[in-house]
């Protein structure tokens, strides 16, 4: 076995295999960037080389550089993760001469499987279902038209050197077929340097299923069982699950038997993912071989106990495949969200900065959390944004999806962004509950974006009761302060009214305890008993309301308290009842509108313009720049609009909140 | 008997009722809470004890002998908060306008004489129209009596004004002189003069809320510390801020048990601090996570915002903290942090309650605004504030501490008891790129030299360590321990007893 390897990653994913490889008895090297110096994945590994600056281009990408972070510790073996270099067949040439394993594929199954028109050649030889389509090149326009009618409508047109999204164009007519040629052609060149488009069948109400397989250099090779990842926004996956709530025993079968076959076509090595699309009536067809560990791989490891990464490793050291395909069982579900730094209430935008404070939940046999930040740590913005990923195991899909409710509850996040209320969101969705799922699930079920009106409907009254025992344990101990006037100490009362939203709700608290908190609460009819060991300034309240087990998340802020469940944030306050009924007194205050104008984000110097007055702008764009403490911060749409007007000019110095420019 | 009981019952009622139903009203729907009703949310249920219900106006001009209510348009008396006793006025805007009387200022005066007697805290809630125009001077003689029974309990007991509605002409020179003002945002104005005397005179058109609105005081001026959504919200938070404050100057700040153990540590505050010196961090998270259960009153915070002062409770005790704040203008010193600072430092040191120092400071803020304002003046007062302080100082150099500011902040020098730096601390006269181009000014033009003398300079003096070898520096100390070195700090000085020479008073370059 090896003695050293080589994580050529950063992030929860270097943090994974650095954690197999200890297991393993294997010391590990981290690779990081200057912004990443003090990043998790350094601090645990045994040794840590800095490979350049922060853009990945000049770090995670550079080949040459990791390489001879190699030679320098010594390591025998690199593992990639995903992403940056573990598609990428000449790094893994490289490591061959210098004789270092590359902990994954060979080059030519990367490379036979890194083109869509080669890789669907492959598998259409191999006997693996494909969409119909033309594999050819297309010559021209009139053909693709001919083409696109003979397959039959409605067709997808793809770059052919495309990933995600890009380049892809929906037909489900001659017209738009001629058109989305033209349009997919002209964007591959710009965005591939390389005008290969393809043809499809466009199916429709398809479901993103994957087959993990694993293969070694002795001709063994599994299949390992199928994730569903149908849950994606803009083809970024966001919650994935294993196994599918929709594959039957028979068409795993015969995928995982398309999978095997695959990858035996192109001599595959080590763990890889055959992804299909499946329509409604469970026929499957091949979409691409990832020729990595994937990003959501915890699921499979989750319900058949196989550790992939190190299956990897061994397998790169030449050791044979001991787990045999019946061997290969199912066990329970599992699911995976993906906690990312990003405002699902202003269009998914990415958010960066310091995680000021960073709890994520306790880990057990029904949770793991795969995460490269800890608190005090940075969201950087060279990287992607996911914060981690949070999985959870259950009996049953049911199970699956409670501990993963729990789980989001308890997730503590403050100073960025996430999208943990989405997350909560789509659990609660019914369709989801139900495992209804397609590829179109985000987009259908969130047509204007995300809302607190998609919140799950949560029962207010194990917020009220907790609310009031809070405040009442606040409030007594207020009225053991020192220096109170003998014999005239405060008792605190028992009768309150909980103001959530605006909404009172009168309360009416017996047996508090002294300790902890605990007591009966009386919310109109309904008495509430609550228990729980909480005390002053935890910031997860963890404990039985109603005879239920609840995490609420509580941050006292001055005579307020804000608590999280469920996705959502809830103000609440709770007064005396003459205070309650004097609040009915004061006047509700409006916010003003302010979504129409860009605001300064702070005092600082407006160094630059991005639009002008009367232009259209997408959501995202850059609109102006504003510098302050020497530092650039550019000013992103959050929408699509149009620019009304820019009363600032360039060089102009701005106030906190001050208006940039209105939209229309 | 019964029937005297009954003639006292009515009487009281009537005096209840104010300016009458329809004032009331009208006070509602201007979205205010009478005077009474905010006694009520003020203190502890049933502990207000009322005085001078009966009292009414000895005028006699201008009919207004005809027209008497009793009160005469202030409650005055005193309750307690969560036990402990304070004193109010709340000035009764239905009843005259809540104008200041001869006999409405002499309840003002009883409740002060007594609050400083007993030595217990006076809340002014202010709502009135001004002088009680018909009394003359003798309206005029109730204010400065009160300003002068201000002046004499400033120090003795914390005197605390919250701006409920108008407070305009001479009237603003009382909440002007006490601790602490405070407004509520839409339905409180504060100036010496209203627009329309400004517009006859300055030819300048203001409403009332950009002269005097508590934005404009709370941001702008500086006048007021801090600023509420609405009366009631003003109220609970003027309940949690008594809740920090010592009773009188004899006191020892008060104490609220608390469960964060004193040598919590927090290991986020180790990668605070950027690598890259010109990067702003937020002190304000420090703060948060240094206190008692991360519970910190903030006064003045919308104001010089480059400077962060409050209160805070270390191991249940309050104490009063001063940070630099690097988010905004670097955290450098300038006329309106200075000022702000130097107040509260003052006040701190009047009632007993330790300070807690965060230092970032680049130095002073430089520019011909600073100059022509007094910036001299204006810094002198927090540096001659700090020096003055004999309550127990903790000082904790975070990061830059360069030049004249860093004697400051609460310097060693200056009587700092305990200072603490962190290993990113740099303390020296100022940055190394401005110090080499000064103590090397024929290098300049070589870039190369210039570099290896930058390198030299910060390894030198860009660290916690030459002040730690001259003893400035008590310790350098790890972030995450810091509140626990604080907290043992504290602990240790709870005894501290030093006096400043006999004087009448400093004189405090004002």
């Amino acid at each position: 076995m090896f003695d050293k390897i080589l994580i050529a990653n950063r992030g929860e994913i270097a943090c994974r295999v650095i954690k197999t490889a200890r297991k393993m008895g294997i010391k590990t090297v981290a690779v990081y960037s200057d912004a990443d110096k003090e990043a998790l994945h350094v601090q645990m590994a045994d040794e840590a080389v800095r490979i350049g600056e922060a853009t990945s281009a000049k770090s995670y990408l550079k080949a040459d550089r990791i390489i001879r972070a190699c030679k320098r510790t010594g390591a025998q073996a690199v593992h990639p993760g995903y992403g940056f270099l573990s598609e990428n067949k000449d790094f893994q040439k490289a490591l061959k001469r210098e004789k270092i394993a590359f902990i994954g594929p060979d080059a030519k199954a990367i490379e036979a499987m890194g083109d869509k028109i080669t890789s669907k050649k492959l598998a259409d030889e191999a006997g693996v279902s494909t969409v119909p389509g033309h594999m050819g090149i297309i010559k021209g326009t009139d053909e693709a038209v001919e083409i696109a009618k003979s397959i039959g409508y409605p067709v997808m047109l793809k770059a052919s050197a495309g990933g995600g999204g890009k380049g892809m164009r929906i037909a489900h007519n001659d017209a738009e077929a001629r058109e989305g040629f033209e349009r997919a052609t002209s964007e591959a060149i710009s965005s591939f340097g390389d005008d290969r488009v393809f043809i499809e069948k466009f199916v429709e109400q398809p479901r993103h299923i994957e087959i993990q397989v694993l293969a070694d250099r002795h001709g063994n090779c599994i299949y390992v069982g199928e994730r569903e990842c149908s849950i994606q926004r803009r083809h970024q996956k966001v919650i994935e699950e294993a196994p599918s709530p929709f594959i039957d025993e028979k068409t795993r079968k015969s995928m995982g038997k398309q999978a095997v076959a695959l990858a035996k076509a192109v001599d595959y090595v080590s763990a890889g993912t055959v992804e299909f699309i499946v329509d409604a009536k469970r026929n499957f067809y091949f979409l691409e071989m990832n020729t990595r560990l994937q990003v959501e791989h915890p699921v499979t490891e989750l319900i058949t106990g196989i550790d992939l990464v190190e299956w990897m490793i061994k397998i790169a050291n030449g050791e044979k495949l001991t787990v045999k395909q019946s061997n290969v069982k199912l066990n329970g579900w599992a699911m995976e969200s993906r906690v990312y730094a990003e405002d699902p209430y202003r269009n998914f935008l990415p958010s960066t900065g310091r995680l000021v404070t960073y709890r994520p939940p306790e880990e057990s046999k029904n949770v793991r959390v795969d995460t490269g930040v800890y608190e005090g740590g940075e969201i950087s913005m060279f990287y992607d944004p996911m914060v981690a990923k949070l999985c959870t195991w259950g009996k049953t899909r049911k199970e699956a999806i409670a501990h993963m409710r729990d789980a989001l509850d308890q997730y503590y996040i403050r100073g960025i962004s996430h999208n943990i209320p989405f997350l909560a969101s789509v659990m609660g969705k019914d369709r989801f509950i139900k495992g209804q799922l397609t590829t179109n699930f985000i987009a259908e079920e969130y047509p204007d974006g995300f809302s607190d009106a998609d919140l799950p409907p949560d029962d207010p009254t194990p917020l009220v009761a907790v609310a009031a025992l809070i405040h009442r344990a606040h409030s007594n101990r207020a009225a053991h302060i020192s220096g109170r006037l003998e014999g005239h100490e405060e008792s605190v009362s028992n009768s309150w009214v909980v103001d959530i939203g605006g909404k009172q709700r009168a309360v009416e608290i017996s047996d508090a305890a002294e300790e902890g908190i605990s007591g009966s609460v009386k919310i109109g009819r309904r008495r509430i008993e609550v228990d729980s060991a909480w005390t002053f300034g935890q910031p997860l309240f963890i404990g039985s309301v109603d005879g239920k087990d609840v995490c609420i998340q509580v941050d006292r802020d001055g005579i307020g308290y804000l608590l999280f469940h469920n996705g959502a944030k809830v103000e609440a306050r709770v007064y005396t009842p003459r205070e309650a009924e004097l609040v009915k007194l004061m006047p509700v205050k409006v916010a003003p509108d302010m979504s129409s104008f860009l605001l300064s984000p702070m005092p600082g110097l407006l160094v630059s313009v991005e639009v002008k007055e009367g232009q259209q702008f997408k959501a995202g764009e850059n609109l102006a720049i504003v510098e302050a403490m020497k530092m650039e911060n550019v000013l992103k749409a959050e929408r699509d609009g149009v620019v009304k007007k820019i009363p600032e000019e360039a060089g102009a110095s701005l106030a906190v909140d001050q208006i940039i420019m209105e939209f229309e | 008997m019964s029937e005297i009981f009954q003639k006292l019952e009515e009487k009281r009622a009537e005096a209840r009722l104010g300016g009458g139903q329809r004032r009331i009203d009208v006070q509602h729907s201007k979205g205010k809470l009478t005077a009474r009703e905010r006694i009520d949310v003020l203190f502890d249920p049933g502990s207000f004890e009322e005085w001078d219900m009966f009292v009414e106006h000895r005028s006699v001009d201008f009919g207004m002998e005809k027209k008497k209510i009793p009160g005469d348009g202030v409650i005055t008396g005193y309750g307690t908060v969560n036990g402990r006793p304070v004193f109010v006025f709340s000035q009764d805007f239905t009843v005259f306008g809540g104008s200041l009387s001869e006999s409405h200022a002499n309840k003002i005066l009883k409740v002060m004489e007594k609050a400083v007697q007993v030595g217990a805290p006076v809340i002014g809630l202010n709502d009135s129209g001004g002088a009680r125009i018909q009394e003359g001077v003798a309206s005029l003689a109730g204010y400065a009596d009160v300003f002068y029974q201000n002046v004499l309990a400033s120090g003795v007991v914390p005197q605390i004004s919250m701006v409920m509605g108008p407070c305009a002409g001479g009237a603003v020179y009382s909440p002007a002189i006490t601790d602490f003002i405070f407004m509520v945002k839409d339905t409180s104005y504060m100036f010496v003069t209203g627009p329309d005397v400004v517009k006859t005179v300055t030819h300048e058109t203001v409403t009332q809320e950009e002269l005097g609105g508590a934005t404009t005081h709370a941001s702008k001026s500086g006048v007021a510390d801090g600023m509420f959504e609405n009366d009631v919200e003003a109220l609970l938070q003027l309940r949690r801020l008594l809740d920090f404050l010592p009773l009188n100057n004899k006191e020892k700040p008060p104490v609220i048990p608390t469960v964060d153990p004193p040598d919590r540590k927090d290991f986020s505050l180790d990668t605070l601090v950027p690598d890259n010196p010109n990067k702003p961090y937020d002190m304000k998270e420090l703060i948060g996570k240094v206190v008692d259960e991360g519970d910190f009153f903030e006064i003045g915070e919308h104001f010089a915002k480059n400077m962060i002062v409050g209160f805070g409770r270390m191991e249940g005790q309050t104490v009063g903290i001063i940070a630099n704040q690097p988010m905004v203008l670097a955290g450098c010193l300038d006329i309106e942090s200075s000022r702000k600072s130097a107040r509260f430092v003052r006040f701190c040191d009047c009632f007993n309650i330790p300070l807690l120092t965060f230092v970032d400071v680049p130095g002073f803020m430089p520019g011909t605004d600073q100059e022509y304002g007094g910036i001299i003046k204006h810094g002198a007062k927090l540096l001659f504030a700090y020096a003055e302080a004999t309550v127990p100082k903790i000082t904790v150099i975070t990061r830059k501490a360069y030049g004249g500011a860093y004697d400051v902040m609460s310097s060693k020098h200056i009587g700092g008891d305990v200072n603490f730096a962190w290993p990113t601390a740099e303390i020296a006269v100022m940055g190394a790129k401005g110090a080499v181009e000064i103590i090397f000014r024929k290098d300049i033009g070589d870039a190369k030299k210039i570099a290896a003398r930058t390198k030299e300079y910060e390894e030198n003096f860009a660290n916690p360590f030459r002040a730690a070898n001259l003893g400035f520096i008590d310790d350098v100390i790890m972030p995450h321990g810091t509140r626990r070195r604080v907290c043992n700090a504290l602990a240790m000085l709870r005894t501290k007893d030093i006096k400043n020479p006999w004087k009448k008073h400093g004189n405090i370059p004002l």
